[in-house]
């Protein structure tokens, strides 16, 4: 018998409790972002796709060794370039990353030895077009550059 | 009596009720999805009009833009009367409920006895809508409801009988006259004023309680359980027929806590004796509302077996021996 109250009894205290902390919460700053009018700075870490770096001048830092290429596991970097007439180097005229098959495994970067490419902080990405997911990573440094 | 003046003053009263209704039921379901959100930490509707005031309309207006379906081997009668009735009893109740002393559509000297058996007719709804919409989630919803209705109307209405053995009166605007003055009369105060009252705040917890299960409120909505039963029994509905019902269960609420404030908290009575008046009765209507939405977004939905055990083991037998021992107060004093 006695159990029978104790139970009711604790268990109306553990309702009371539990709206003593729902109220706090109602008067407490909201935390959370409204998203499309307001936006957080990404980590320093995440991982969006990779884009090439641009040097002081704004151009590609990219010297074209291929080892991103080559370092890729699933092939999703085609780089393109060809010599200029007077220059020693070839220049970068193609740098295409096919997103729909990166994995984001960041073995592309890690491979450069001239900090030519890193991850951007891009994550608004969505499309219907498979097509809109083969990034041309040279175009977007220029346009970044103007 | 002059015709058409009687026919006048019935028509004025009926849209009267039907917007205050409406209004409530459209603006209960905004403050109830800000609340959430505030107690969620985050802010709610407020992308339309200022703080999301237009969502209620236009919510409305995106239900009414739906297509009425009707599921095939369903019962057409039922399944169209079901959304109907759900916001019938809320309607009809409110044609005996005082607002204050002269503010009353239809006074009727067991009022009280009236709005209970309008109230009755809620489940009803919820069970038409089950059997008629020939599928199994919605008619174990249904199951649910009016074993959850048989078991919470037994101490709601015992908890009443304390009320009105002390009051002595069916006619709500006597129950209220009896409490007027400060919070010292009121009902749910047991010490000072009337000594029949030692048991009150007790039999007041129970009916609110129950008036939380009799309106399928959170915790104790066990008839739309989502995880369990999708929906629950307004799964086949779609457009306005959903929105009756979402409507009606806030209509319902209003009703319940409209009953609470005239049968323990002095109805229009003011707390300090000053100005009585309908806005006392609204102030106390809301406040109980805003504990109810307080209430759903604190605690998670209970079962169907303790849902039950709670009435069955513990409410029915305490307010039995609540009723026994205020008969033995008003004895003894
Ligand atoms: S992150 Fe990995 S998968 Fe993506 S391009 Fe770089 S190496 Fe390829
Ligand atoms: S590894 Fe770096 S420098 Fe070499 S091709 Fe790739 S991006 Fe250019």
């Amino acid at each position: 018998m006695i159990g029978y109250f104790q139970e009711i009894f604790t268990g109306l205290w553990s309702l009371f409790v539990g709206m003593s902390i729902s109220f706090k919460e109602f008067f407490s700053p909201v935390v959370t972002v409204e998203y499309p009018y307001e936006t957080v700075t990404m980590a320093p870490r995440f991982r969006g796709h990779i884009d090439l770096v641009p040097d002081e001048n704004g151009a590609t830092k990219c010297v074209l060794c291929m080892a991103c290429e080559r370092a890729c596991p699933s092939g999703c970097i085609t780089i393109e370039g060809e010599k200029k007439e007077g220059e020693k180097k070839k220049t970068l005229t193609l740098y295409q990353l096919d997103f729909t098959r990166c994995s984001l495994c960041g073995c592309c970067v890690e491979a450069c030895n001239f900090e030519a490419i890193d991850f951007s902080k891009e994550y608004n990405l969505a499309s219907t077009r498979k097509e809109d997911f083969y990034f041309d990573l040279l175009k977007r440094l220029q346009e970044k550059r103007q | 009596m002059n015709f058409s003046l009687t026919l006048f003053n019935v028509v004025v009263a009926v849209i009267i009720i039907v917007a205050f209704v409406a209004m409530n039921a459209a603006y209960l379901v905004w403050a109830e999805r800000r609340g959430a959100g505030r107690i969620q930490r985050r802010p709610g509707p407020n992308i339309n009009g200022p703080f999301g005031l237009f969502q209620p309309p236009l919510d409305g207006l995106k239900l009414m833009a739906k297509q009425l379906l009707v599921p095939g081997g369903a019962d057409k009668v039922l399944f169209a009367a079901a959304p109907v009735l759900a916001m019938f009893p809320a309607i009809t109740s409110f044609v005996t409920i005082p607002f204050s002393d002269t503010l009353v559509a239809h006074n009727i000297n067991v009022g009280l006895l009236c709005v209970f058996a309008f109230a009755a007719l809620g489940s009803m709804s919820i069970l038409f809508a089950g059997w008629s919409s020939h599928n199994k989630y919605a008619m174990m919803a249904a199951v649910r409801a009016i074993s959850q209705s048989v078991a919470y109307e037994i101490p709601m209405l015992i908890t009443v009988i304390t009320v009105v053995m002390i009051s002595g009166s069916l006619d709500l605007r006597e129950i209220v006259r009896q409490q007027s003055g400060n919070i010292f009369h009121w009902n749910i105060f047991p010490l000072l004023g009337n000594s029949h009252n030692l048991l009150m705040p007790f039999s007041f917890l129970i009916f609110f309680i129950c008036s939380l299960a009799e309106t399928n409120r959170a915790p104790f909505d066990l008839s739309e359980e989502e995880s369990v039963l999708v929906a629950g029994y307004h799964i086949e509905y779609g457009s306005m027929g959903f929105g009756l019902f979402f409507m009606g269960e806030y209509a319902n609420i209003v009703v319940g806590t409209s009953l609470a404030t005239l049968l323990f908290l002095g109805g229009w009575a003011c707390p300090f004796g000053l100005f009585p008046g309908v806005w006392w009765f609204l102030i106390k209507v809301y406040a109980l509302i805003a504990t109810i939405i307080w209430i759903r977004w604190t605690f998670p939905r209970s079962t169907i077996y303790s849902l039950l055990n709670l009435s069955w083991k513990i409410l029915i037998p305490l307010s039995l021996v609540n009723l026994l021992l205020t008969a033995g107060l008003l004895k003894v004093f």
